[in-house]
Formats: structure tokens, sequence, C-alpha cells
């Protein structure tokens, strides 16, 4: 099964947000995404400084199988991307929630409220998918 | 994210065939994929494990989803002189098998096969899943003037064996006579052994064999094999073996609206002796006079990056093409494809990836041979 950690929110795109003491949020995708997207060969993280609005894609990452977009789920300025993701790719299917992070943003204020899924609701939807 | 569909994966028919290893693949643990209309192992478990497994190993596949048809009745070598590009004549062994394309009028290619010469009233040919109907129906249609019966031994289930150790893994779980007799078949022979008919044939550049055996045999043999560490590997790793081997996959770098010689087949095409009247050969003579406009080559990317199929390929001096297959190679650890471009494309390309453009090399393939890189 999944590892779905109880402290991230969620998106129905797979991705994942943890806020940082900072107040700033990290984004990855989650160990389900990286099951079913197998190895990953190759990952573009987004530019420090880079805009994103919600729903933007901010990354591409590459499986030997096949290349995807990933979303941004809230609006905001992007603060870091994982650089180590581009000689360590694999890092995304061994742990994807922690070294396998793809970027940090500063949300922008007064945006709206996107609509992130708990960890219960996330679980949910993926095993409502199938596996 | 967006997760897409794996690229090589052409959408099949509603419901899926399962081969007889379906359950234990799914006992495995297999992620399984529709592929020309058959529920197939993706991978078990890491796809780069396994392509790895088969290059410095020993990796099995099951691919009895390939179809194996026996072409029987005393005029059978003339009718392969008719129907294939390449020269049946050429097989003067019993056992040996030939690589060649089924053409149409048109130099289209139907389809791409292997034929083993079993004796003069009986050969076999392997073909793909995906063009099983319209083969069967091309060889039907032809076979009637040469009174040959073509029978489909959907009886048989299909297994290869790949890499550097897999000849002797199985081997040493043959009799004694048949042990010897496997590991003296000659690279592209085949012939039956202890009741099965073992080839030493393949789709991933290693050694190794290919097994057409009856289904619960088939079980079993899988099962032997890899208590003995023989790794199962899926069709993830069965495409990346097959491109940094530089082997084309029918409906990807070649089908009917494509011709051998702008498809890296013109070795298979035996226009020799002049007088075999086999079909598209007038296409293919016109083709040779006028020179072809296009060829299929090798591209190794330059930057990070995954070349993939359909990704335009740009020439400096103008032009384009297009990439045909395109995968990350595990051993290389870069990108590597097969590219179609005009026939005047030259050292390098650029391929337009996600709308940036990306330096590409070309070289000759194979880009792997024998667990050891081609290219540089």
């Amino acid at each position: 099964m999944s590892n779905v950690p109880s402290d991230l929110k969620y998106t129905k795109t797979h991705e994942w947000l943890r806020t940082l003491p900072d107040g700033t949020l990290e984004v990855g995708i989650t160990d389900h995404a990286q099951h079913a997207l197998g190895d990953l060969v190759f990952v573009e993280v987004p530019e420090v400084g880079r805009k994103l609005s919600v729903g933007e894609p901010f990354a591409v990452v590459e499986s030997v199988k096949a290349a995807s977009d990933v979303y941004s789920p809230v609006a905001g300025e992007v603060t870091a991307g994982n650089a180590a993701l581009g000689s360590e790719p694999e890092a995304i299917n061994s742990d994807a929630y922690g070294k396998g992070w793809l970027m940090r943003l500063r949300p922008s204020a007064g945006g709206a409220a996107p609509s992130l899924l708990s960890a219960a609701e996330y679980e949910k939807l993926i095993a409502e998918e199938g596996d | 994210m967006g997760i897409l569909r794996p690229p090589f994966i052409e959408s099949g028919v509603p419901v899926p065939r399962r081969t007889p290893l379906f359950e234990l693949h799914q006992k495995l643990g297999a992620r399984m994929v529709d592929f020309g209309g058959w529920d197939m192992p993706l991978q078990y478990g890491s796809q780069i494990a396994e392509h790895h497994a088969v290059r410095r190993s020993a990796g099995i596949f099951d691919v009895s989803h390939m179809c194996v048809v026996d072409l029987e009745g005393a005029r059978a070598r003339a009718f392969l002189l008719r129907l294939l590009a390449n020269d049946v004549g050429k097989l003067k062994a019993p056992g040996k098998a030939l690589y060649g394309c089924m053409l149409n009028e048109t130099a289209g290619v139907i389809d791409d096969l292997i034929a083993y010469f079993l004796d003069e009233s009986s050969f076999r040919a392997v073909v793909n899943a995906g063009t099983r109907d319209k083969d069967l129906a091309w060889m039907r249609q032809h076979a009637a003037q040469f009174g040959l019966e073509i029978r489909e031994r959907s009886d048989l289930t299909m297994l290869a064996v790949q890499g550097p150790e897999a000849r002797a893994r199985v081997a040493s779980l043959l009799s004694a006579a048949g042990s010897t007799a496997a590991l003296a078949l000659e690279p592209f022979f085949g012939r039956e052994i202890d009741g099965w008919f073992i080839a030493r044939t393949g789709y991933t550049g290693e050694d190794g064999f290919e097994i057409m055996l009856p289904a619960r045999e088939a079980q079993r043999l899988w099962q032997a094999l890899t208590a003995g560490g023989v790794v199962p590997c899926g069709l993830g790793a069965r495409d990346t073996l097959r491109l940094e081997a530089g082997m084309n996959l029918y409906g990807n770098d070649m089908d009917e609206s494509t011709h051998p010689f702008e498809s890296g087949l013109g070795w298979t095409v035996a226009l020799d002796p002049p007088g075999r009247d086999f079909i598209g050969r007038a296409a293919l003579e016109a083709i040779r006079a006028r020179g072809a406009e296009r060829k299929l080559v090798g591209l190794l990317l330059s930057d990070r990056g995954v070349l993939r199929a359909h990704q335009k390929v740009l020439l400096p001096e103008g032009g384009s093409g297009e990439i045909t297959s395109g995968t990350f190679s595990p051993t290389l650890e870069r990108s590597i494809a097969l590219a179609r471009v005009p026939a005047t494309a030259r050292a390098s390309v650029q391929v337009d990836i996600r709308g940036k453009l990306h330096e590409a090399r070309i070289v000759r393939p194979p880009f792997v041979r024998h667990g050891k890189a081609l290219v540089d």
C-alpha cells in the first residue's frame, strides 16, 4: 500500500504539500504517484523567483516509461528548486516525502484558498482510483 | 500531476487476452498493461533493475503474446520465398532462423518476423501479437496457391530467457542429452529438445534462448528458473533492452506506411537472386533506383532529458524528421532513440523536447550489445 503521511496536505493530481516553520511550502509528488510512474530518470525543477498560479505546471518528472507534468497546488513564488534531483532523480522513488521534494514556494498573500485534501481524503481517492 | 500512458503501448481490443502465466504474474505483484490486445506484465519491481539483470546475469520474460505459426506443406519454402523480403533460400541447415519482413505490394511493412526452417515441408514463423489477425489473413490469402496449411500454435507458451548466464541456467534444467544439445545450438538456430522448441534467439542484444513449450511446463520452468535467481522481467525492460540493442519495434519504427530502406531494415532485404519474385519487390527496386528519401538512425542525447517517440528532429541545414522510439538507456545512463530523418542528415541534429531544442548526435545502432556500450 502507498505511504500517505498524516501531517501533509494533498491534491487530486497527486502532489503533496508541507508547511515549513518559516511559512513557505514544500511540494513534491506522492508515494502513490512515484509508484505509478516507475523508475524516475529525469527531473526538471523550477527556477527560483518564478511566479506560479494554481494548477500551473512547474516541474517535469520523467520515468523510463513517460514524462509527466507536476502542477503547483497553490499560487506563489518559487524560493527553491531541488537541484540534487538533477543527478539523483531516483530519490523521488526512494524518499518521495523527504529527499524527493521538488520545490519550495512562498504562497501569495490574499490568494483564493486552494482546495487541498487531507491524508484521509487522499487515501480514499487513491483507493477509488485503484492501484 | 498528469500520469501518462506508456508511449510504446497502443490501445488494443476491449477485452485483453491472458497468457497461461497470468496468475503467476499477478502473484508476483506485476503491474499489468494492455499490449497488442494482451494483458501483459509491464514490470514486477524496478524496471531498471530488471534491465540490468538481463545485461549482467539473466532475466525471464513471458512472451506468449507473440504468435507462433507453423507453415506445413511440400511447397512451404516456395511460399516463404514469395512472402518475405528476406531470402529463405539462405536457410540450408535444419533449425536455422531468418529475420525478415512481410511486405505489401507497395513495400510497406505488414510485419517483421522470424522464420525457422524445420524441414522442407515445415517452417515455423513467429509474428507480433498486435498484427496477428492481419498477418494470418495475409498468409492464408497467399498460401492457397501453394497448398499450404497455416496452423496457429496457440497451444504453445513462449518464454524468453536472456542474459550472459541465461543459456547455462536453462541447460541445467534439461536432461543430460538435452543440455548438451541446447548448449551446442549456434546463434539463430532452434530445435526440439526434451519435447520443447528451444531457439538461440532474442530481443535484448544478449545471448539466451526463446523457448516454446506447453503451458503447464512453462509455469514449472518459470518457477525453477526464478527459484535459481533468474529475474522476472516485464515489457518495460524488454523495450529498453531492445532499443539499446538497436532493434525495431513494429508499429513504432516501421509499419505499412514505411518501407524497409527507411526503417533501418535494408539488411533484411534480399534483392539477390534477381529472379526471386517476392511481394513488394518491384516497389523496392523503384525506391532503390531513385534513392530512399529518408533513413532510420540512432540518436544519442547530449543533454539530460529523455527522447520520446513523436518528438520532432531538426536538421542544421533545414528539414526535419521524427523520433520513432525513444527512452532512457539504463546501461548508458543517457537518452537514446531511433529517428526517421531525411537521408541527407549527418552527424548531429536538434530535438524539440517540450518546446526546447536539445542537441543529439547521430550514431549507428546498436547502442549496447552483450553488456557493452558501443557508443561514447
